[in-house]
């Protein structure tokens, strides 16, 4: 995928964007490519699946080195419990489900077995989020952010696009103990140039502006681009910051845009309640309080649906972000 | 090869000593769970003298065997018989669920001590001790992989997920101890929900499983070089034992499950366990 990239924010804070039509690929598949890198490079690096290798991308993994890659089946409990036991005798291990099941039916292994011993258990979650699509609320996960973040230990990223996510694991199998990746089913819009370098419990910057900060992540980070050239406009200049690590947050880049902006608005695939909302109205109300919007679920969960009319319906694609930044600027007094 | 005059005599006063310290330990904490370290005594104290690899030297080597408590409120007598070993200081007992204390309410993963894992929430246990089964093949170690258990945390569904995945991969190595004595804390695990022939379901899942007198250290001694003779499967040791063993107002009596006797029941427990005189005094001091 590499193209010839461009750059917008000034040199220093250089993130580098993809060129503007881009091409989409799932993060599950960026996931999928750095775990083979990990297994030629890494060689305590295990990979633990349940029954479901296929869509989360670890079985090339097994193919490749089928004495280090377990299937478990279908018990995400066990599959966890497997992987803290792996990992307590020095073993870096990947653990990877779709995200309702592996935060949601393994929360309690995840807390006593793998957070409180603080283990190199690295969760990478596949499926998460509306962009799951047509299998509905059961299987559209928009609570796992705020289970993880909230455990001692964890580190929870949320790449924006592949490039990110295929760096984001390779960072992963270095970073000391517990860590959660969150990763799409659906294809979508590549926002980096492969010269991007993902840095571990930094935002970056993709776009500058004094009006307001748009915060983003994950697959809205595309769409919260898309806003503010709209707004741009209109007259509006908008920053545009790439929040893929929530926890541990960016907090100075969180102040820096309160103090610079003086309006934030965040914008992301899950509930409001305990996503990277809640995290960046923590970090504003501790540093310098300004007026904040929230993009994300009001306390609903999903439905069945195209992944792109998902996230139109419930105002997290470009328009939704564009309009929401519009009432934020309004209750600025702009 | 069975045990000698000698082993037993070792064994016998380990578990003696396991009571003493559990009585003890809870009666200073004012909390925690006397019931369960009683019962297990004799399995554990054979299993901690005789069978796991276990000393203040290897404590850190990575191919020494491991021990994972599942049942983890029964931690009392696993730190009586650390600091029987030599791992922990034996003036720490008394400090068991006090704060800054090493000695947790429940076990925390503590290299320092020999604490292999943390634990205490039922179910979580033997997927764990697995992984680390798991492991020490992969890595060529000798280690041998203990979990205790119990025929409460076996109404856990997580318990059968493990079973279900030891015998998958061939788990020869690990080697699960089921403290079997019929209670749990709302009663009669008879009464509260039965889980019935545990060897039968062992069996069934694929493990080598034995019945075995919890309270009979050559059988339980047997039992477990019978485990490490295994090659194919895991095995699961059904140690069937009386809560509360060895103080008689204990005995099989739900409400000592987690309840720690008060300095009378104490003093009346300890001399039960043959403490008297200047000993007994100084204790209760």
């Amino acid at each position: 995928m590499a193209r010839a990239p461009h750059m917008i924010a000034p040199p220093d804070q250089a993130p580098l964007l993809a060129s503007a039509s881009p091409q989409k690929v799932a993060t599950r598949n960026a996931y999928g490519e750095a775990l083979l890198e990990l297994g030629q490079s890494h060689p305590d690096v295990v990979v633990l699946d349940a029954d479901l290798s296929g869509s989360t991308k670890t079985k090339a993994f097994g193919k490749a080195h089928p004495d280090r890659f377990f299937n478990i089946g279908v018990a995400e409990a066990n599959m966890i419990g497997i992987a803290a036991g792996l990992a307590s005798q020095g073993k870096v291990a990947f653990a990877s489900s779709f995200a309702m099941f592996a935060t949601g039916k393994a929360f309690e292994q995840i807390r006593q077995s793998v957070c409180v011993p603080d283990l190199n258990v690295k969760i990478c979650a596949t499926h998460a989020g509306l962009t799951v699509g047509e299998d509905g609320k059961s299987h559209q996960m928009l609570e796992d952010v705020s289970i993880m973040r909230v455990l001692p230990n964890m580190k929870v990223i949320v790449p924006a696009d592949a490039v990110e996510a295929r760096k984001a694991v390779l960072a992963a199998a270095d970073i000391p103990g517990p860590v959660y990746v969150r990763l799409s089913r659906a294809a979508t819009p590549v926002v980096f140039a492969d010269e991007y370098e993902f840095r571990f419990g930094k935002a970056s910057l993709l776009r500058d502006g004094r009006d307001l900060a748009i915060i983003a992540t994950g697959v809205t980070v595309a769409a919260a681009l898309g806003a503010a050239e709209a707004l741009e406009s209109e007259g509006i200049h908008a920053r545009v910051l790439n929040m893929s690590t929530i926890d541990p947050l960016d907090a100075g880049a969180v102040e820096a845009a309160a103090r610079e902006c003086g309006a934030i608005l965040t914008a992301e695939e899950h509930q409001e309640n305990g996503g990277l909302g809640d995290a960046v109205a923590q970090a504003v109300v501790r540093s310098f309080p300004v007026p904040m919007e929230m993009c994300g679920m009001h306390g609903a969960f999903g439905q069945s649906g195209k992944g792109d009319e998902l996230l139109a319906h419930y105002g997290l694609d470009a328009a939704g972000i564009a309009a929401t930044a519009r009432t934020l600027m309004q209750r600025k007094g702009a | 090869m069975a045990l000698n005059d000698q082993q037993r005599d070792r064994i016998r006063a380990a578990a003696r000593q396991t009571r003493i310290d559990a009585i003890r330990m809870t009666n200073a904490a004012n909390s925690g769970h006397p019931g369960g370290p009683l019962g297990m005594a004799d399995f554990m104290a054979t299993l901690f003298l005789e069978h796991l690899n276990l000393t203040p030297e290897n404590r850190k080597a990575p191919d020494r065997d491991r021990f994972v408590l599942g049942n983890g409120h029964t931690c009392a007598g696993y730190y009586s018989l650390l600091a029987q070993k030599g791992l922990v200081d034996e003036d720490e007992l008394l400090r068991f669920r006090k704060l800054g204390s090493p000695l947790q309410g429940h076990p925390h993963r503590n290299h320092d001590i020999g604490i292999d894992f943390s634990t205490g929430s039922l179910g979580n246990s033997l997927s764990v001790a697995l992984g680390m089964a798991i492991a020490a093949r992969m890595n060529g170690w000798p280690a041998r992989v203990y979990s205790a258990s119990s025929d409460g945390e076996s109404q856990e569904g997580q318990i059968w997920e493990a079973a279900t995945a030891a015998a998958h991969y061939g788990a020869a190595n690990l080697t699960v101890l089921v403290d079997f004595n019929n209670i749990q804390i709302d009663g009669h695990m008879r009464d509260v929900m039965d889980v019935r022939d545990l060897r039968v379901k062992y069996e069934a899942f694929g493990w080598h499983a034995v019945d075995v007198d919890g309270h009979d250290i050559d059988a339980i001694d047997a039992a477990l070089v019978a485990a490490r003779e295994e090659t194919e499967r895991p095995s699961a040791l059904i140690c069937h034992t009386v809560l509360g063993k060895g103080v008689s107002f204990m005995e099989d009596q739900p409400g000592w499950h987690g309840v720690a006797p008060n300095d009378d029941q104490a003093r009346e427990a300890l001399t039960e366990l043959g403490v008297e005189g200047g000993e007994l005094e100084a204790m209760l001091a």
